[in-house]
């Protein structure tokens, strides 16, 4: 379990990591937490021949509310937003989502950009970021473009950044007064990868829900959105909106569950989370 | 026969003054771990160290066509590229059979496999670099030319005459078998009111060690010796092999045992990559080391489990058991693994099931099969987990079928404390067991019937909570009737040197061996004890053929009883010793003294007479003013192996409280019991923890581990994201307790500790998850592990 071997370049700003990956020696990959990385690189999953460390890009990292959304840096450890009164307070989707990523150690070191552009579809916070409608910067050879997350995801950890980009900021909408939001996941262990999960937003609109978006992980290539169930969930049916989830949802089995066990608990996580969905936020 | 909290203790030989028996003194190496200077193997440099990695089979079974190793040869830092047949020439093959395992065959393994790899994961090649990173590097350069053959995986039809043989030597795939009869089955079965029959399945799994398995070894061919630094159990078995193999006398070979991290029964048996590293060593004139990864660590590590058992009970309707039948299958990988053999698992389960009940009318089949899998062998509380869970696991179906209480049909059918000696079903013989003490102990521990009524309580809430119970029989204190008597050069007997240093301070060499279980605490207890020194003058020395007395190392839970008792006994031949130097100095009797915290006293009065550095100092420096003729023995040795008994069976009763979610499947651990008898409890801290650690690894069984493969023989969960080894998170409280009957085979009465919580545990978790689902009318669960996907397809939810 020792990777093969690859260069190492420390990134000193964005353009010069931008640089480095569009330099034409084969493959190149980002280095943010690594909590992925090094263990493909140990595995020899994946032998890129360049190595680019962005931890020593300054301003790539940190949280910020302007403008009604929650801009959050790529570079921004787990344990950072899992602290951070502002996530709680105007992200509260990705502060319920936090305790289930991983172990501390791995929240200490791991990027919440890196767990994005990673795009692994057990993982938790693709699924926030489509659950609650936000969006990612990248940066690139040919500047800058925002990517909304409905676009972002394209295939099993393939994503809309291209080989010479990199994910710099994550921007979520806001929690208003009306924001509703919802998170379960069953593992078989704690800070497993989920067998099956869900992250959930939607706006109350008097006693129903509007808006709804219920983004599922674990149970495809990408995370899901079960847009059957979310229709029938703002008609104000849970029964119904479970009954969907068989048209919304195809998973396939893995070594932890069949896919007929995933599309069922993936109707349990519904009710529960519907139920967080429709308490009246403190 | 004591509960240890309630009775006042009885005063025995043990209760001398400042005894360390029975307390819960911390070990002497615990400053050593914690500070991070332990020194693993892992940890292990030498000068020229060169590093070995694997080519390793693809394929579960392919012929070698060819292997290509001019490109690896090329690469940086390489220094040897070893084909198997290259290699044999320095070691040989070897067979792990057994002669009291009758008609129990395997075929010679090879340490690179030659012609043909039999298991996904085999050794096929070996490249030795400047480092490990450079030998991998270089192992993805050798062109391997495999020519894929039909791989048996499923024991079911290993059989069959369709199905390919593995190794035509051998004529068919069929490793061991073992029928076994006793009383009379067939009119037990007729004689019963209500029979139950189901099929119970063990998921095949591992031992996952902290520390994966290491080795270093040096051949200096000018001493013609070669050292060899090991992580394993038993380093007098290891130098024996060493030697045989690579055609050496045993005094050419030191194995060195440092700080071993954890074992559980894995480095105790022969692995291929090991015995190919040492052969490297010899050809290469250099110190070689090889550390398994994790990747290695799943697809080699011997495996273990993996039983399908069809076994059937009879009752009578006021609960009294009138037979058993269990039929066993197992698939053993490949090979039977060397030198203790595969076959000694599936003879376990037929030895233990039925284990401490009084009805004898018991009929057992069990067959091992080869396959095309990672081999497996003896893992932590070897088939008890097995037996236990089939006995224990029958005991509460019939129970429920019958209407009757699990605790008070055991009571039914229990050996009467007071009954032994005696033998269970299958004629296992038990000195002492308290059984039915362990059991009325666990029911007022746990508070059972407050539980059951919270159980009614909650059941009207739709929560479903589940207790279930596994009595249990632990083999322990193993004599030469486990491995000896088949011929196999493995030690039952262990020994202890004690010797005073010039300052009154003692040295202890035992041929036990520190795993990380706590032996060496034990042993310093023990001797400083016995002796009469505190034990901060106790310094221990294992793990290093050139320098420990001949024994058997740590398996089978003997460090303590027998490793302890060796230590017992030598402790106390050097006090005499001792004393009898100093009635010549003090021109007393020896008898009139005795030796008590360094000192030696007056024995009546405690008043002391002379202090153990003044005695070192007069023997070592100045023997001349002792009398003419007096002449100090200043060391002793002591040996003891258990010769009244095959083995020193423990008992116990294990309890697990639970609740199902019965909308996910998902089970959640509430609380676990267990009261085991040990006899002698020599460490409470250290038993208590092993009695913890094995719970924790029996719900492993139970709950999450499984080695999953598919139909081609690639297993599928090989690391440690997908193979789930129980974390704390979702572990529950663990309360002990104890009972206590020391073994009148030895004066320490200590038995072993080691297997009685993984013994227990799954088949008391298995019955809980039943008790739990019972009211909801779901079939009895039966396959382990109990998974979400099991449990909901057993409530019809999937």
């Amino acid at each position: 379990m020792k990777p093969a071997p690859f260069a190492y370049a420390k990134a000193k700003s964005l353009d010069h990591a931008i640089a480095l990956l569009a330099h034409p020696d084969g493959e190149a990959r980002l280095l943010a937490g690594g909590q992925s990385l090094m263990a493909t690189l140990n595995m020899r999953l994946s032998a890129p021949k360049l190595l680019i460390d962005l931890n020593g890009i300054a301003g790539l990292a940190g949280i910020a509310v302007k403008n009604g959304a929650v801009e959050i840096g790529a570079m921004t450890r787990h344990a950072e937003a899992e602290r951070s009164p502002d996530i709680a307070r105007h992200a509260p989707l990705i502060a319920l989502a936090m305790p289930h990523i991983g172990h501390s150690a791995i929240r200490n070191r791991g990027t919440l950009g890196g767990s994005i552009a990673f795009a692994d579809p057990a993982a938790e916070l693709p699924a926030c970021l489509l659950a609650l409608g936000g969006e990612v910067d990248i940066a690139g050879p040919n500047g800058t473009r925002t990517v909304k997350a409905d676009d972002f995801f394209k295939g099993l950890f393939e994503t809309a950044l291209g080989a010479a980009d990199v994910l710099t900021t994550i921007r979520l909408p806001a929690a208003t007064n009306d924001t509703r939001v919802g998170f379960a996941e069953y593992a078989r262990r704690h800070g497993d990868y989920a067998m099956v999960g869900l992250a959930a937003s939607a706006r109350a609109a008097g006693q129903r829900l509007a808006g709804v978006r219920l983004a599922y992980f674990g149970v495809g290539n990408v995370p899901v959105r079960a847009k059957a169930a979310e229709a029938a969930l703002a008609d104000g049916s849970i029964d119904d909106a479970v009954m969907a989830l068989a048209t919304d949802l195809a998973p396939s089995g893995d070594v932890q569950a069949t896919g007929a066990t995933k599309v069922h608990l993936a109707g349990v996580l519904l009710r529960r989370a519907a139920k967080q969905l429709t308490e009246t936020r403190p | 026969m004591k509960i240890v909290e309630d009775s006042p203790p009885i005063l025995t030989a043990l209760d001398r003054p400042n005894s360390y028996i029975g307390r819960s003194v911390p070990r002497p190496n615990l400053a050593r771990l914690m500070q991070g200077r332990a020194q693993y193997v892992s940890d292990v440099v030498l000068p020229r160290m060169a590093h070995v990695a694997f080519v390793r089979s693809p394929h579960a079974h392919a012929a070698i066509d060819s292997i290509d190793v001019s490109a690896a040869k090329q690469a940086p830092g390489v220094i040897a590229v070893v084909t198997g047949a290259e290699l044999a020439k320095v070691i040989t093959p070897w067979v792990g059979v057994l002669t009291h395992l009758k008609g129990l065959k395997s075929a010679p393994q090879n340490a690179l496999a030659i012609d043909r790899a039999c298991w996904a994961g085999e050794a096929v090649c070996a490249v030795v670099a400047r480092s490990r990173a450079e030998a991998e590097d270089a192992c993805e350069r050798v062109l391997v030319d495999y020519r894929e053959l039909p791989a048996v995986t499923d024991p079911e039809t290993a059989l069959d005459p369709g199905t390919p043989v593995i190794h035509p030597s051998i004529g068919d795939n069929l490793c061991f078998e073992r029928v076994h009869s006793a009383g009379d089955p067939d009119k037990g079965f007729a004689e019963a009111d209500a029979v139950v029959e189901t099929t119970f399945l063990f998921g095949r799994h591992t031992g996952v060690t902290n520390e994966p398995r290491a080795i270093v070894a040096d051949w200096n061919p000018g001493d013609a010796r070669l050292t060899v630094y090991q992580g394993t159990q038993a380093p007098h078995m290891m130098q024996n092999l060493f030697a045989k193999h690579l055609g050496l006398e045993e005094q050419q070979i030191r194995v060195v045992t440092k700080d071993v991290g954890g074992s559980f029964g894995i480095k105790v048996h022969t692995y291929a990559d090991e015995m190919a590293t040492v052969a490297l060593a010899k050809l290469l004139k250099r110190p070689v080391k090889f550390v398994a990864d994790r990747i290695e660590s799943f697809v080699t590590d011997i495996h273990a489990r993996d039983h399908r058992v069809t076994a059937k009970i009879g009752v009578k309707n006021d609960g009294t058991i009138t037979a058993w039948e269990i039929d066993d299958l197992t698939g053993i990988g490949p090979y039977s693994v060397y030198p203790r053999t595969s076959g000694i698992e599936a003879n376990q389960v037929v030895n233990l099931t039925g284990g401490p009940y009084t009805c004898g009318n018991y009929r057992a089949r069990a067959r091992v099969v080869f396959q095309n899998k990672n081999v497996m062998c003896q893992y932590r509380a070897v088939g008890h987990p097995i037996a236990t869970a089939v006995t224990e696991g029958l005991i509460e179906l019939a129970a429920a079928k019958i209407g009757m209480d699990p605790l008070a049909i055991r009571r039914r059918n229990l050996i009467a404390d007071d009954a032994h000696p005696s033998q269970g079903p299958s004629g296992i013989k038990f000195e002492a067991l308290s059984n039915h003490a362990a059991l009325a102990h666990l029911d007022s521990m746990m508070n059972y019937a407050g539980l059951r009524a919270e159980q009614a309580q909650l059941r009207k809430q739709g929560i479903y909570r589940g207790i279930g119970f596994a009595s249990f029989v632990e083999v322990t204190n193993p004599s030469a009737a486990f491995y000896g008597v088949g011929g196999a050069r493995i030690s039952a007997q262990d020994g202890a040197t004690v010797r005073l240093d010039s300052t009154g301070a003692i040295y202890c060499h035992t041929g036990v061996s520190e795993q990380g279980q706590g032996a060496e605490a034990v042993i310093a207890q023990c001797v400083a004890t016995s002796f009469g020194v505190s034990m901060d003058r106790v310094r221990i020395v294992m793990g290093d053929t050139d320098n420990t007395p001949y024994g058997g190392g740590t398996w089978a839970s003997r460090a303590a009883g027998i490793g302890g008792e060796a230590a017992w006994q030598a402790g106390k031949a050097l006090r005499q010793n001792v004393l009898a130097v100093a009635g010549s100095i003090l021109q007393a009797k020896p008898e009139t003294m005795d030796i008590r915290n360094g000192v030696v006293v007056d024995h009546d009065s405690g008043k002391e007479r002379i202090g153990l550095d003044e005695v070192a100092r007069i023997c070592y420096f100045r023997p001349d003013t002792l009398p003419a003729g007096v002449q100090a023995e200043l060391i002793a040795t002591r040996h003891y192996v258990p010769r009244a008994w095959a083995f020193a069976f423990t008992n116990g009763i294990q309890a697990s409280y639970l609740e199902v979610n019965t909308d996910s499947g998902f089970v959640k651990l509430l609380k676990h019991w267990c009261v085991e008898d040990c006899g002698t409890v020599i460490n409470p801290q250290l038993v208590d923890e092993q009695v913890r650690g094995g719970v924790v690894q029996g719900i492993g069984a139970a709950l999450f581990e499984q080695c999953l493969y598919d139909e081609r023989g690639q297993m599928l969960n090989g690391n440690m994201a997908d193979y789930l080894v129980p974390m704390a998170v979702e572990m529950p409280d663990i309360e002990v307790g104890h009972v206590v009957t020391p073994t009148a085979d030895s004066e320490l009465g200590a038995k072993g500790a080691g297997e009685a919580g993984t013994a227990g545990a799954p088949g008391c978790v298995m019955n809980a998850i039943n008790d739990a689902l019972r009211p909801m009318g779901a079939a009895p669960l039966t396959d382990m592990p109990f998974t979400p996907d099991k449990i909901l397809r057993a409530l019809g939810k999937v």
